[in-house]
């Protein structure tokens, strides 16, 4: 039987091989069946297909025919469930206020607060990150742990013991030689292009985390900079010279301090507001560099973490460990 | 304000905290801080308990210097500190039941990972329980999502990875049905905060203008979040990713994970949508038929298996199916149902995942129903903890399940005349079926046709597991005897929800 697609490898894996007839042996009644399937002898099929019981036809068929038919029928399906979701939603978005529009009930109290407020409340002239690190500073918590659960979780899926790959306890060995270790360091114009580059994107990384309160940027998109910095210099001069400066133990190091900071800082800030205390945090001067208070700090944690992230996913992809 | 009031925030975010530092720790060095941290959020969120109980009465905990439109906050009632408790309970004894298979099934050097996922995955629970915003609950809901599919992954077999992408798949799908669900809501409304939704819906439905986006919300809402839940039609994923996983896992994805997201549903029906659009729209009928088909074809699906974890999983598909029956009749009873329901399953269900991995143990790591023959005998604590568990599933006076049903008939009883009908013959209908898959398995359980080579042997009990289940059984039947302070409780803290 033919069983392409994503969806059928998947079923025959779970149904271990019920349905998967790639190495289908025919069973002796069905060998007849062929043997006889000459012009003089056809007579004889249709005598021994109606010897069947109706029943067992069906399951002879289902059996050879049945998975294909659903397999279609699955493609045909989701295709129209697709496109019906699609209508849907375009006519929902037809019914939807107009954006930017005076009337839109997105521009209220919330917004307006933001606007006018945001220099004087957290002392920031860029009133995005005063919103996300500041006013809604609980959910912008939540969304750095949600990259560290994401790094965590490829570490699990990804991450080759260093040990192991020592002994070769690998499932390919070949990967070890050709994969994993390979480093294609050899690349003079990559080389020389990435120590002009490297240096920039550190640079402008941190000028955007820096400038987080005043300008837009902040820690995510700074960090996202420096994070692509690193994968840079690592591409261009090879994964031994960069561990020198960043392996598994700094990256550790940074991760941790990173978030613990990040989540002490807000939980004192959110004890402090919650409570009724004056949180004793001098806001700084609106536009300059120190400015909104713990919003610089929150932004160079932010932005630490961010680059960790992206270079461990782009480590663990290519050699299975940072 | 007075420090008791602190502890719901200190749980949601320092369980953050604890995940970051479990991940750079050795494998047993994380597991002290892990259980040491989760003991003290139960007793926290039981102090919070009591502490709403004697107050009788909710209240608002603003996270940050500014009022909630504004910033964040999270709102504490006598129902969220119960799940709560209950929650944070559960997830320390499924880690301590476990707590053997989950040395043995990760590898070594992954283990800390398993106790980071598990703080992070109670941190988001905490946060689901107690959120009263619509964007805090989406980015919780994304954490309970990465970190519930690396709890199935941690144990590395070529099964559990096909199981983890199903489970991805659908779960990544759930989400994004229910992010769309909450940007139309606030392309229409501008709002995020629950009251502030609440109170615009009612302006909007009142006009009858945007009726159709109104209906695709409730649509995407409702569809996401079974999705995750895995309500019937959506159930496929499940009794791969729970049957496959080690036993704490399948214990904490079972009993709490498919639970907090029906938390969220329950706030999003009541407290934001609010109960007249919900009846206007007809969508209750819709939960409540696919809660009665989950109900009967889960438990099909569970008297066709022959592994008992996988049993167990379609199991929970049918429990899962209770809830949304209760939620489906729209009335206080069986919302009342609906709440015990998540209560009793979350302490039920662990407890038989956790015996399940005890005969695992006396049975050479098999699971099948002729390999667990006679586990009951070689591993009595195991056997009598499945007995409970069982006898709370079927429903038999006395146990956690029995309060369930109860409460269900009754408010199906209240129901209309076709309704109640439907109800009362799938609640039989479902019990027997219970029964008959439950009952066979008891009996196998303590039967003497053990297989030659594990006859005579006997488990050498270690503290952790036989503290989990002893634990267990006694939460089952005290549920299950004082079970009118339970349903008290309930009740109470859904009046506060405003019902």
């Amino acid at each position: 039987m033919r069983s392409d697609g994503f969806f059928s490898h998947m079923v025959n894996f779970v149904e271990s091989g019920e349905f998967c007839e790639k190495n289908y042996t025919l069973t002796p009644s069905e060998k007849a069946v062929i043997d006889t399937n000459t012009p003089e002898n056809r007579w004889l099929t249709s005598v021994q297909h109606s010897e069947k019981p109706v029943g067992v036809r069906l399951m002879d068929w289902f059996k050879r025919r049945g998975f294909e038919v659903f397999n279609n029928l699955y493609r045909v399906a989701s295709v129209f469930i697709c496109m019906t979701l699609i209508a849907v939603m375009l006519s929902v978005v037809s019914f939807l206020p107009t954006f930017g529009d005076d009337g839109n009930p997105a521009v209220n109290e919330v917004e307006e607060r933001y606007v006018s407020k945001s220099i004087e409340e957290t002392g920031t002239t860029n009133a995005v990150a005063g919103m996300i690190s500041a006013y809604r500073g609980f959910d912008t918590l939540g969304e750095a742990h949600v990259l560290f659960v994401a790094a965590c979780s490829v570490i699990v899926l990804l991450r080759v013991d260093p040990s192991e790959r020592r002994r070769g306890h690998l499932i390919n060995p070949d990967m070890i030689g050709e994969d994993l270790d390979f480093e294609p360091n050899t690349d003079l114009i990559l080389r020389k292009a990435a120590k002009l580059l490297v240096p920039l994107a550190f640079i402008l990384g941190l000028y955007v985390i820096l400038n987080g309160t005043s300008s837009p940027g902040g820690g995510f998109s700074g960090g996202a900079l420096i994070g692509a910095g690193l994968i840079l210099c690592s591409v261009a001069f090879g994964f031994k010279r960069t561990e020198r400066f960043f392996g598994d133990e700094m990256y550790h190091l940074i991760k941790t301090v990173c978030l613990a900071a990040y989540a002490l800082m807000m939980a004192y800030f959110i004890f402090m507001g919650a409570n009724g205390f004056d949180d004793h945090v001098w806001l700084g001067i609106p536009g300059g560099i120190i400015s909104g208070g713990l919003i610089l700090p929150i932004n160079i944690a932010v932005g630490l973490e961010v680059a960790c992230t992206m270079y461990c996913f782009y480590a663990l992809f290519r050699k299975g460990g940072l | 304000m007075e420090l008791v009031q602190n502890f719901p925030f200190i749980c949601i975010v320092f369980s953050l905290t604890c995940g970051v530092f479990c991940a750079v720790l050795k494998g047993n060095a994380a597991k002290r801080l892990c259980l040491c941290w989760l003991t003290l959020t139960t007793l926290m969120s039981f102090a919070v308990l009591i502490y709403t109980l004697k107050n009788d009465g909710y209240y608002i905990y603003r996270m940050g210097k500014w009022n909630a439109p504004w910033g964040n906050e999270i709102r504490v009632g006598v129902l969220e500190a119960l799940v709560a408790t209950a929650f944070s309970g559960v997830m320390l004894l499924s880690l301590l039941g476990g707590m053997h298979h989950i040395f043995t099934d990760c590898e070594p050097e992954k283990t800390n990972l398993y106790f980071t996922m598990c703080s992070l995955l109670m941190s988001s629970l905490f946060a689901l329980i107690y959120t009263n915003d619509l964007f805090t609950a989406y980015v919780f809901v994304e954490i309970n999502t990465i970190a519930s599919c690396a709890l199935v992954m941690l144990k590395s077999s070529a099964r559990t990875l096909v199981a983890t992408t199903r489970y991805l798949i659908m779960s990544l799908l759930g989400s994004g049905l229910f992010l769309l669900g909450i940007v139309i809501l606030y392309g229409i409304t501008g709002e995020l905060l629950m009251e502030s939704i609440a109170d615009k819906v009612r302006e909007i439905f009142a006009t009858g203008e945007y009726s159709l986006p109104l209906t695709v919300i409730i649509g995407l809402f409702s569809v996401g979040l079974a999705v995750k839940s895995a309500l019937f039609p959506f159930h496929s994923w499940l009794p791969d990713a729970h049957g496959s996983a080690t036993a704490s896992s399948s214990a904490i994805l079972s009993g709490l994970v498919l639970k907090g997201y029906i938390i969220v549903l329950i706030k999003i029906f009541y407290r934001v949508l609010g109960l007249e659009v919900i009846v206007a729209k007809q969508v209750s009928q819709f939960l409540f038929l696919f809660g009665i088909l989950a109900m009967i074809f889960g438990s099909v699906g569970a008297l066709r298996e022959r592994d008992l974890k996988r049993m167990l999983a379609y199991s929970s598909v049918a429990q899962v199916g209770y809830i949304y029956v209760g939620i489906g009749l729209h009335s206080r009873l069986g919302m009342i149902a609906a709440c015990v329901q998540i209560l009793a399953h979350a302490i039920t269900k662990p407890m038989l995942f956790i015996a399940a991995g005890g005969f695992m143990d006396v049975s050479g790591g098999q699971k099948s129903m002729s390999a667990i023959t006679g586990a009951g005998r070689r591993d009595p604590l195991g056997g009598i903890a499945f007995t409970v568990g069982a006898l709370s599933m079927i429903g038999i006076p006395f146990f956690a399940g029995f309060v369930t049903k109860l409460e269900l008939t009754q408010g199906a009883l209240e129901s209309g005349n076709v309704t109640m009908t439907i109800a009362i013959i799938a609640i039989a209908v479902s019990t027997l079926l219970n029964a008959l898959y439950y009952v066979p398995i008891i009996f196998n359980l303590f039967s003497k046709r053990e297989q030659d080579e594990y006859k005579g042997l006997r488990v050498r009990y270690r503290v952790d597991y036989a503290v989990a289940t002893v634990v267990f059984i006694a939460l089952n039947i005290g549920f299950g005897a004082f079970s009118e302070y339970v349903v008290g409780a309930v009740r109470r803290g859904l009046e506060l929800f405003g019902m």
